[in-house]
């Protein structure tokens, strides 16, 4: 088995730390840096309960190893929250009832930023294959679509303000 | 859940990455997205003694025209083939085989190289090259040499990569004016495996009959399927709903599909009969630029 000496910037905050090889990423956020937001689910690949984003990308955490990640810039739903201040997503997900126990809604929030900063506009089509890859199964769903929509057009409001 | 342990290496270059491959015998395995080969070896089905990353080597992850082939590197992540927008349009059948992997986040980390060097019968890109009848650039220690796909797959899970060597690159042949393709799944949820998958990918001639056509099909077989008599049936002739209906029976008669959760044997080979028939008509369609 060999170890690693690996340096992860984590909600931009850099992190330097001995793992093994073998140590998965979701193990290395939750049980080495306590950052217990983002949740295992399936353990299999299949639920997205442990999403984060990978370089702004939207990964899952349990089929990645934290020796790959040395080196990369990570974001966990520990970083959504900026100032106190609640992500439009997080305020939709609040607003809209997006959730009831909870548990697959970091990695919801955390597939929602990816998808509308790709994709600004989602039609409910696009948002729907756009979570594909995430299960809930408390809300049938909907609430969460509407959830993303609300985001969506808060981000949009937002945009123009500023422009 | 917790894979075996493993050393890990991260080559800088190609060369660096095979000679890892050639020390460290055939229990090294290679890591390109690993979202086939993790999986494995938190299953405990794989229990590689080495991995080594290849994803950290400049270069590998390109997707161009050139030569007469649309080349897709090794490292070319899956979610690449969905954002560019000259890939729908000249490759609708490569674009709707990524689209129907897995998900978002699989692809954000899958490449197309993996999903074909596994080897397994049920990922989706097997079938479609196919169907493409691209070939496979193998690069080991003594240089680079290409592999029809017909000759890649050669067992159960089992490619013409010998020890040593990497699949470095996927050539598709460009194709000609009036081509159309598509590919056709069903799965008992998105993301899943297969029940059966039909690709097709078809040229008509300037009378409107077809003069080319290439049909791979997914997961009814113990190897990714090459539905040669239906091709056979197709080809000089013009598109009709008779002609489309006996290669989808050639299409079953090629299949051999195992009982499992998925369904039925008899229910898979239905699947085939009716799949091709639509996925030609729809490449028909779009060889001919209607849709």
């Amino acid at each position: 088995m060999s170890k690693h000496s690996i340096t992860i910037e984590i909600n931009g905050e850099s992190f330097t730390q001995e793992v093994d090889s073998r140590k998965l990423l979701i193990h290395f956020l939750r049980d080495d840096l306590a950052l217990t937001g983002t949740h295992i689910g399936c353990d299999t690949s299949s639920c997205g309960a442990c999403t984060i984003l990978l370089n702004g990308k939207s990964i899952k955490a349990c089929t990645f190893f934290a020796v790959q990640a040395n080196n990369q810039k990570i974001e966990t739903i520990e970083g959504v929250e900026q100032g106190g201040q609640l992500h439009p997503l997080q305020e939709g997900f609040h607003q809209e009832h997006g959730l009831q126990c909870g548990f697959c809604t970091p990695g919801m929030i955390m597939r929602g930023k990816e998808l509308l900063e790709k994709n600004p506009n989602p039609t409910e089509e696009e948002i729907r294959w756009g979570i594909s890859g995430n299960l809930c199964r408390c809300t049938g769903y909907s609430n969460i679509i509407k959830s993303i929509q609300y985001a969506a057009n808060k981000l949009n409001e937002k945009q123009e303000e500023a422009a | 859940m917790i894979p075996p342990t493993f050393d890990y290496l991260v080559p800088a270059t190609l060369p660096e990455a095979i000679a890892l491959l050639h020390e460290h015998g055939d229990e090294a395995k290679v890591l390109a997205g690993g979202h086939s080969l993790i999986p494995a070896m938190r299953l405990r089905f794989a229990e590689p003694s080495h991995l080594i990353d290849i994803s950290h080597i400049p270069g590998l992850d390109y997707v161009r025209e050139e030569g007469g082939f649309l080349k897709i590197g090794t490292m070319a992540r899956e979610v690449v083939l969905e954002d560019l927008p000259w890939i729908s349009e000249r490759y609708p059948l490569l674009v709707d085989t990524t689209k129907m992997i897995a998900d978002p986040q699989v692809r954000n980390l899958a490449t197309v190289g993996g999903n074909l060097a596994h080897g397994d019968p049920a990922n989706d890109h097997p079938a479609t090259m196919l169907a493409y009848r691209a070939e496979i650039e193998i690069t080991g220690a003594s240089g680079a040499r290409i592999v029809p796909i017909d000759e890649f797959f050669t067992d159960f899970f089992t490619t013409a990569l010998e020890h040593g060597e990497i699949l470095t690159e996927i050539r598709i042949p460009i194709p000609p004016s009036r081509s159309g393709g598509c590919y056709l799944k069903v799965e008992r949820k998105v993301g899943d495996y297969a029940a059966a998958a039909v690709a097709v990918q078809l040229s008509l001639a300037a009378d409107g009959s077809i003069e080319q056509a290439g049909i791979g099909l997914t997961n009814v077989a113990a190897l990714p399927t090459r539905a040669v008599d239906a091709e056979n049936a197709l080809r000089g002739q013009q598109p009709s709903d008779a002609l489309f209906a006996q290669a989808g029976q050639l299409a079953a008669d090629a299949s051999s599909p195992a009982d499992d959760l998925r369904g039925s044997a008899e229910y898979k080979l239905t699947l085939i009969r009716e799949l091709i028939q639509r996925a030609l008509r729809r490449s028909v369609e779009r060889a001919q630029g209607r849709s």
